[in-house]
């Protein structure tokens, strides 16, 4: 990659960013359609395509196909915006975080930083969606979102932070290069408030009281339709496999594994799929937490037990360097 | 009585983990969905499915017309005289049936045209995909009706009944027992003499 020109290897990185950011999506959406069904003792999609392989693109046509409706009591630029603002983050959030030493879209030095920071920013479609609207319905599940993100940024950062401790630095290549195997037990605590955090943020089940549609109908999405809605529910699973790869980078090594030089990519897409499915699992075995419910779990028991794991790696890096 | 305790946590982990195994579990064996257009249903051979009719076992008697809750039977007939078969006997009538149709756009499904048919006219057949593009083409015919008799299994035929094209299947002293019964019938089904 080096002996080519500055802007052709710029573009090419951002091509190949692209078709990741829109062909993982695709993949763990037919995952999800795949896993869930056989969970429940169904088939799944089955006719477009062989095994259904081709559903998502049918999906797809057909969101095209829709009308695209702006309710007249909606705040048109708002609305129209928000399915942008929710989607484009985690398209930025992609392109640094890597699959191997090498295999890094851009490489910046404090990524870990960059990427907690960007993700946050999908928030702001949501609420905006909420806000845009028109419908209290709508807005009560922005807010719904906006509050549970507030509370789970917080742990999430904190067990982030304690990753970066431990390898001393910000970069995501970094971490992975500093990680070794013990680290699984030495990191448990925080991998595990990292990983119900990041479900929180997706507002995935358990945590998808913003969504609930027995109570808020379809929350801040509620009078989306056609490509908005589409994009959104790309937003979703983008969130799914950005959070899969991060979490697959912080905690569980990334790239290391045998002969890591040649496989290492597909050691990080293998790890992070498997991070993926657990996160789609919890969707199919779990009831929704209410409302209080969610916020107690983040403040009781998610930033204690983050400040815990804090103070244990705080000791570790203390005695082992 | 027992004596009610709020879930712990430990409650709450087990719960999870519970949710968690029964879906694991289902994952691992095979799912139920038949995929029916490509794959028929194997059906109880009883099925409600339809309803067929034997059309040489009905003597526009009316009953089933009369008793259907939705009125979706439909019956016209007229009456033939048949002559007097000895010298000197009398002429005798008999119902023709032109018109017998059903209009399952009506039908409610619920049998009982079956069950009051004294004459072994009407059975359930499991055939069931028989739905139609317009609802008017739901009305059916006798002879589409008769069609239908094929599937209706041997154990709900009337005793004697042989489907056209089975008779050299069966046995001779059967078959003679049967044609007994069968005229025993008819002239009990005569009027008076």
């Amino acid at each position: 990659m080096s002996d080519l020109p500055l802007t052709v290897e710029v573009a090419l990185k951002a091509v190949v960013v692209l078709a990741a950011f829109l062909s993982l999506p695709l993949a763990i959406g037919q995952t999800e359609h795949k896993v869930m069904a056989h969970m429940q003792g169904r088939l799944g999609p089955m006719e477009a395509g062989p095994h259904g392989i081709a559903q998502l693109v049918a999906d797809g046509i057909k969101f095209v196909q829709k009308e695209d409706v702006t309710p007249a009591a909606a705040d048109r630029w708002v609305f129209r915006l928000a399915p942008a603002v929710a989607l484009i983050p985690y398209l930025v959030a992609l392109a640094v975080i890597p699959w191997s030493a090498a295999w890094v879209a851009a490489d910046v030095p404090a990524s870990l930083l960059f990427v907690l920071a960007i993700t946050s920013v999908g928030i702001f479609g949501t609420l905006m969606a909420g806000w845009g609207s028109g419908n209290k319905y709508s807005l009560v599940g922005g807010m719904r979102a906006g509050a549970q993100l507030v509370s789970y940024e917080l742990p999430m950062v904190l067990a982030a932070a304690s990753v970066a401790m431990a390898a001393g630095t910000l970069s995501l290549t970094g971490i992975a290069e500093a990680w070794s195997w013990w680290w699984l037990v030495w990191q448990l605590p925080g991998a595990l408030v990292f990983l119900i955090a990041a479900v929180a943020e997706l507002q995935r089940v358990p945590f998808d009281a913003p969504i609930a549609d027995s109570e808020v109908v379809f929350g801040p999405y509620t009078e989306y339709s056609g490509l908005g809605f589409a994009f959104f529910l790309l937003a979703e699973y983008a969130g799914i496999v950005v959070m899969s790869l991060l979490f697959t980078v912080l905690f569980l090594g990334g790239w290391s594994g045998p002969w890591s030089d040649t496989l290492g990519p597909l050691w990080t897409l293998l790890k992070a799929t498997a991070v993926a499915i657990l996160i789609l699992w919890l969707r199919v075995a779990w009831p929704r937490v209410r409302e209080d419910q969610l916020q107690r779990l983040a403040w009781t028991v998610l930033v204690p037990l983050a400040l815990v794991q804090l103070g244990l790696t705080g000791i570790g890096v203390v005695i082992w360097t | 009585m027992t004596t009610h305790r709020e879930p712990g946590a430990m409650d709450l982990l087990r719960g999870l983990g519970k949710g968690l195994a029964t879906t694991a579990k289902t994952l691992a064996r095979p799912a139920h969905t038949r995929q029916y257009p490509h794959q028929e249903p194997d059906l109880p051979e009883r099925s409600h499915g339809v309803v067929a009719l034997l059309e040489e076992n009905c003597t526009s008697c009316m009953l089933c017309a009369r008793e259907c809750p939705s009125w979706c039977i439909y019956i016209d007939s007229h009456k033939e005289t048949i002559e007097p078969g000895p010298e000197g006997g009398r002429a005798r009538q008999h119902n023709v049936l032109d018109r017998f149709d059903i209009d399952f756009s009506l039908c409610m499904y619920c049998g009982i045209c079956i069950e009051v048919c004294p004459f072994d006219a009407l059975f359930w057949a499991p055939d069931f995909a028989y739905s139609e593009g317009d609802i008017r083409n739901l009305l059916h015919d006798k002879p589409k009706l008769g069609t239908w008799m094929t599937n209706v299994p041997d154990s709900t035929l009337p005793d004697g009944y042989v489907r056209p094209g089975q008779e050299a299947a069966r046995p001779v002293a059967d078959a003679a027992q049967h044609d007994e019964t069968q005229d025993g019938t008819e002239q009990a089904g005569e009027p008076d003499g």
